[in-house]
């Protein structure tokens, strides 16, 4: 079959351009009209930007034309998820108080994806809180396998989008699971870079401690592709880490001989679907057969991830999202009769019942009398989570898991329920946590779902990651397989 | 066990205004939430630091040196009121 | 001063008897001068219009990132070692929150348990008495933006916001409750403000807000080891006002303990006009600011090399120098104190011993008849246009014989009015000095022909006929004769006429 051209990778992409078979214009055209015809179902994008991604192939080709360089990712349409900031371009992080935000700056990661047409800002769950998409403030975000399942989130509209051919790769921010576990729900690769790789410059903040943009893409050299491009040191934020960025295209071996696999026995305990623990033990076998060591190992303060996860990103976000008051951007209640209650109406009205949750949640555990039975405690129960990545990483080079313990899930199945919601992140929670790098790629489908696989790394470890999905990705090939429900 | 006074207290604290069902169903969800929690306590953290960043990053600073404002009308373009060159706001007190 | 405010209340007896002891505490916010904001790259200017000094990170737009400006570390060290602080080899942001419309992130980046700089003091003297004041702290924080209100804010219908100050750079510096009287904590806000000013690191004018000063106050029974409750003052913005409100709120706890009433906890704020603290009541009345580590930003790690560093750019401080003008240079101790009070005082006094080292008379200069007229006309004196060349200038003109040091005193008047040298003050005003013999022995042989009975007077014996004849001659010469000159020329004369 041979694909069109909104359904091919970046690097197919970046050969026919080069090669003068295509222009940039002519692939952004073919994704926009992917885009006419799917997006009324699968509802990727809060804005699509249709007319600037088209004027951006239209500098590049006549640039090109004009004997100019060519990066790797010029002239590739794609989509931002809308929490990073697009100057000129409204970024609502899908909540009613930042709907008519336009920032007046450009986020890092835009800055440097300049070249790149963008086709949209993709839907999410408000202020990237959320596992479904189904905290937009707008709409829900359909799971492009089948539209009545859900994308997973928060980067849920970045990996349908990537997933329907309505972008060729997508970037997300994940700071609990939001990368890995849409594109294990999605069927695509996502990856969430060491804390520090990518500047967080312009990306709305959720948990800044917490907070990481990476890349969702089609294939495992998408990743590297698009990695390569974002990563390394920005002067505006200092929690970026400085120095050279490795080579992660070179990385990409082919290779696992001798590459020291553990598999924590904890993310294959209770509550993981056999459906899916039979696709990663699957994935295991054939990592095994390619000449992997792998090993069972035991990361045991695994089930604390949770509570710590969920008292240090509320804590945070409570203090992160006090900005968001009225008084110099965004949603103002009308008629407020004081300040106070100006701040208090429009809070109120402005944000969703989740991010409410999680903002009372987060004073709380911040507030007088509780700062040390919660807060501290969880910073400290974070260096435990931390020590036993540490300790595991002196033995292995990769740590193996599912991405999610569950298939994707229907709409509105886990909405009354925090807990079981919060408990669809279990897996993915750890890593942030850490400040390590963690990537998920398909390693099976259980009637026509994918199943994700998660890889961790110790931090800076993208490379060994990448070699590992990529040389597991080519000998299983369930990358070519296309969403089927769109 | 949170009451729902705290539960105001905290809504006031955050900025937001609760009506009376959501009182209830946030002091019912934060309670149900804050139990799962309760098992950090098993743990004897007595010795361990917190960690608040994962990278051993230090000293990060930035020269004493201007770059350019902010437009005025960009630095305006949002505000939901406006007087002039300010932001206007509704009375303090 | 008013004696009574002099020695403020802490001997003050109430109306049933009970001595009252003060307890004062100061926290003093200074705002440096950088170029650039604590947290961005906007300018810190003073003035422009409103909203016109900020930037995406100081407005607090989504998704903005702080850096620190490594000036204001540098010099939050430097200004701790000047109070005598230990400088914390560990140090971090956190976040202080609360809501109010001039703070953009309804945060602010402040140090909570970790200051740069602990545990200092100030020695002071009030009232003849010295007196040690300790410093617990000194920290870093950001400053908020500025509300206009319409009126006042209790009135006013709406308020007004500008966001220039938000993000400037201030250093916090929390006394502990070691003042027991207005006049100490004048005398603490007075010291730290002059060392401030020494170090280089803010203008420290409180005019115009970049010294702030709240108090925080109780009183209690005299021997009572227990501390009152204590009302926080605030919007002083003179130390004069500092002073006033101080006795002002001290009088009234004791009043409101007197009638059996009880001091609440709060904030009051001082009206200036009505000379009155006023309750500052909120809706919130709780502070739970939920501090917890910035994770924006990393933490501080302060190696004892860059410490020293910083130690070695640390000026002469006002004791130091004073004790050097009155060991190395001979001037008594008051003297070497009026001249070290402001550093610009000093700068100059030494910028012009430079070029003359006379230290005494420049000393006399600089505080007589200079201070005189730069107190008159309220400027500093790196404002007036007197500068040390043109004051050194003057003094050799002294010297010289050229004019003397009466006529000194006018030529000063005329250079500070017109900001010419003493030369051209001298030439245009025909001041100059008749030096020349000549022209002085000719009016002295026509004052002694048209006085010739004097002049017997003076051979019969009568000395004061010679003080009569020398002022006939300066009055014929309009002032402008050498005294010495006319003294000598003239005995000569009578001899040889004699």
């Amino acid at each position: 079959m041979v694909n069109l051209l909104y359904q091919k990778s970046i690097t197919e992409l970046h050969d026919l351009l080069v090669r003068r078979e295509v222009s940039a214009v002519e692939i952004t055209r073919s994704v926009l009209e992917r885009v006419e015809r799917v997006e009324g179902t699968v509802k990727a994008y809060v804005t699509v930007t249709a007319e600037q991604a088209l004027a951006t192939a239209e500098e590049v080709d006549a640039k090109l034309a004009a004997g100019g360089d060519m990066g790797p990712l010029t002239g590739i349409p794609m989509a931002f998820k809308d929490n990073m900031c697009t100057k000129g371009v409204r970024t609502t992080c899908s909540s009613r108080i930042l709907e008519n935000f336009v920032p007046p700056y450009d986020a890092a990661v835009v800055e440097k994806l300049a070249g790149a047409p963008m086709i949209g800002k993709t839907n999410l769950d408000e202020f990237a809180m959320g596992s479904s998409t189904e905290n937009s403030a707008f709409f829900t975000t359909s799971n492009p396998w089948n539209p009545d399942l859900v994308p997973g989130g928060s980067s849920g509209g970045s990996a349908a989008a990537v997933a329907s051919g309505e972008a060729v790769y997508a970037l997300g921010s994940d700071t609990g699971g939001s990368i890995r576990q849409p594109a294990s729900f999605c069927g695509v690769v996502g990856l969430k870079p060491t804390y520090g790789l990518v500047s967080r410059y312009g990306l709305v903040a959720f948990a800044s401690s917490l907070d990481q943009i990476g890349p969702l893409t089609r294939t495992v050299t998408d990743c590297a592709m698009v990695l390569q491009a974002i990563a390394g040191p920005d002067e505006r934020d200092s929690t970026c880490a400085p120095g050279p960025v490795p080579d992660f295209n070179a990385a990409l071996t082919g290779e696992v001989r001798g590459l020291r696999i553990g598999v924590p026995r904890e993310y294959l305990a209770q509550g993981v679907d056999p459906r899916v623990a039979g696709a990663v033990g699957a994935a295991i076998d054939l990592l095994a057969a390619m000449g992997a060591e792998v090993e069972e190992t035991s990361l045991p303060h695994t089930s604390y991830a949770l509570p710590v996860y969920y008292l240090i990103a509320p804590a945070e976000a409570s203090s992160n999202l006090a900005r968001y008051d009225g008084v110099r951007y965004g949603y103002r209640a009308a008629r407020p009769e004081d300040v106070v209650d100006m701040f208090m109406q429009t809070r109120s009205e402005g944000f969703g019942a989740e991010v409410k949750r999680r903002i009372m949640l987060g004073t709380y555990a911040l507030s007088a009398g509780y700062y040390d039975a919660y807060y501290l405690k969880a910073l400290k129960v974070r260096t435990l989570i931390k020590r036993d990545f540490d300790r595991a990483f002196t033995r292995y080079d990769v740590l193996l898991t599912p991405t999610s313990p569950t298939l994707p899930f229907k709409k509105g199945e886990k909405t009354m329920d925090p807990v079981a919601m919060y408990l669809s992140d279990i897996c993915t929670l750890a890593a942030p946590l850490a400040g390590i790098p963690a990537l998920s790629l398909t390693c099976g489908f259980v009637d026509g779902l994918p199943v994700g696989l998660q890889l961790m790394g110790p931090p800076f470890g993208e490379r060994t990651i990448l070699r590992a999905a990529h040389a597991y990705e080519q000998k299983a090939g369930h990358w070519r397989r296309q969403a089927e429900g769109v | 066990m949170i009451s729902e006074k705290d539960v105001d207290y905290v809504a006031l604290l955050g900025r937001l205004k609760l009506t009376d069902e959501e009182r209830k169903l946030y002091t019912g969800q934060l309670n149900n939430i804050l139990e799962h929690f309760d098992r950090l306590k098993e743990l004897d953290t007595a010795e361990v630091p917190p960690t608040a960043h994962v990278l051993p990053l230090k000293n990060v600073f930035r020269a004493d040196r201007t770059g350019p404002d902010l437009a005025p009308e960009q630095v305006l373009a949002g505000a939901p009121d406006r007087d002039g060159r300010y932001f206007k706001v509704p009375r303090i007190v | 001063m008013n004696r009574r405010l002099a020695t403020g209340a802490a001997r003050r007896k109430g109306y049933r008897g009970m001595e009252y002891e003060t307890v004062i505490g100061l926290e003093v916010h200074v705002e440096l001068k950088t170029e650039s904001k604590v947290f961005c790259h906007s300018t810190t200017g003073f003035g422009g219009d409103p909203n016109s000094h900020v930037c995406p990170v100081c407005l607090g737009l989504p998704g903005v990132l702080p850096v620190v400006n490594r000036q204001v570390v540098e010099w939050a060290i430097l200004l701790g070692l000047a109070i005598n602080c230990r400088i914390a080899s560990f140090s971090k942001f956190d976040r202080k929150n609360y809501y109010y419309p001039d703070m953009p992130k309804n945060y602010q980046i402040s140090q909570y348990d970790l200051p740069i700089c602990l545990g200092g003091h100030l020695d002071i003297e009030a009232d003849g008495v010295k007196k040690r004041i300790g410093i617990t702290r000194l920290h870093m924080e950001e400053d908020t933006g500025k509300l206009v209100h319409q009126g006042t804010i209790t009135t006013t219908p709406y308020s007004l916001v500008d966001y220039n100050r938000a993000g400037i750079p201030l250093l916090e510096i929390v006394s502990e409750p070691d003042m027991s009287s207005p006049l100490e904590a004048r005398a603490y806000a007075e010291k730290l403000r002059q060392i401030i000013v020494y170090t280089g690191v803010s203008d420290g004018k409180m005019e115009e807000g970049s010294l702030r000063c709240d108090a925080n106050v109780s009183v209690r029974p005299r021997g009572s080891t227990r501390l009152g409750t204590k009302a926080e003052i605030k919007n002083m913005n003179s130390f004069r006002a500092l002073q006033r409100a101080l006795t002002y709120e001290v009088e009234r706890q004791i009043g409101v303990l007197e009638e059996g009433g009880r001091v609440v906890q709060e904030t009051r704020t001082w009206d200036e006009g009505k000379g009155v603290t006023l309750s500052l009541r909120s809706k919130e009345q709780a502070h739970d600011y939920r501090y917890f580590p910035d994770p924006d930003l990393v933490p501080l790690v302060i190696d004892p090399a860059w410490v020293e560093e910083i130690r070695a750019c640390l000026p002469e401080l006002p004791e130091a120098r004073s004790a050097r003008y009155v060991e190395k240079l001979g001037l008594s101790a008051y003297d070497a104190g009026v001249l070290t009070a402001e550093k610009s005082l000093a700068d100059y006094f030494e910028a012009c011993l430079a070029l003359y080292p006379e230290a005494k008379a420049v000393a006399n200069w600089v505080m007589g008849d200079l201070a005189r007229l730069l107190n008159a006309a309220g400027q500093s004196v790196d404002q007036g246009r007197v500068t040390p060349e043109r004051l050194v200038g003057l003094l050799q003109l002294i010297d010289r014989g050229e004019i003397s040091g009466k006529m000194a005193k006018d030529v000063l008047e005329a250079m500070f009015a017109t900001g010419a040298d003493a030369v051209r003050v001298v030439r245009e005003k025909g001041l100059s000095q008749i030096s020349d013999e000549g022209a002085i022995l000719e009016v002295i042989r026509r004052v002694l022909t048209e006085n010739a009975n004097v002049v017997a007077d003076f051979r019969a014996g009568k000395d004061r006929a010679l003080g009569f004849l020398v002022g006939q001659v300066m009055k014929k010469t309009r002032g402008q004769a050498n005294p010495d000159a006319v003294n000598r020329l003239l005995r000569e004369t009578l001899q040889e006429q004699g």
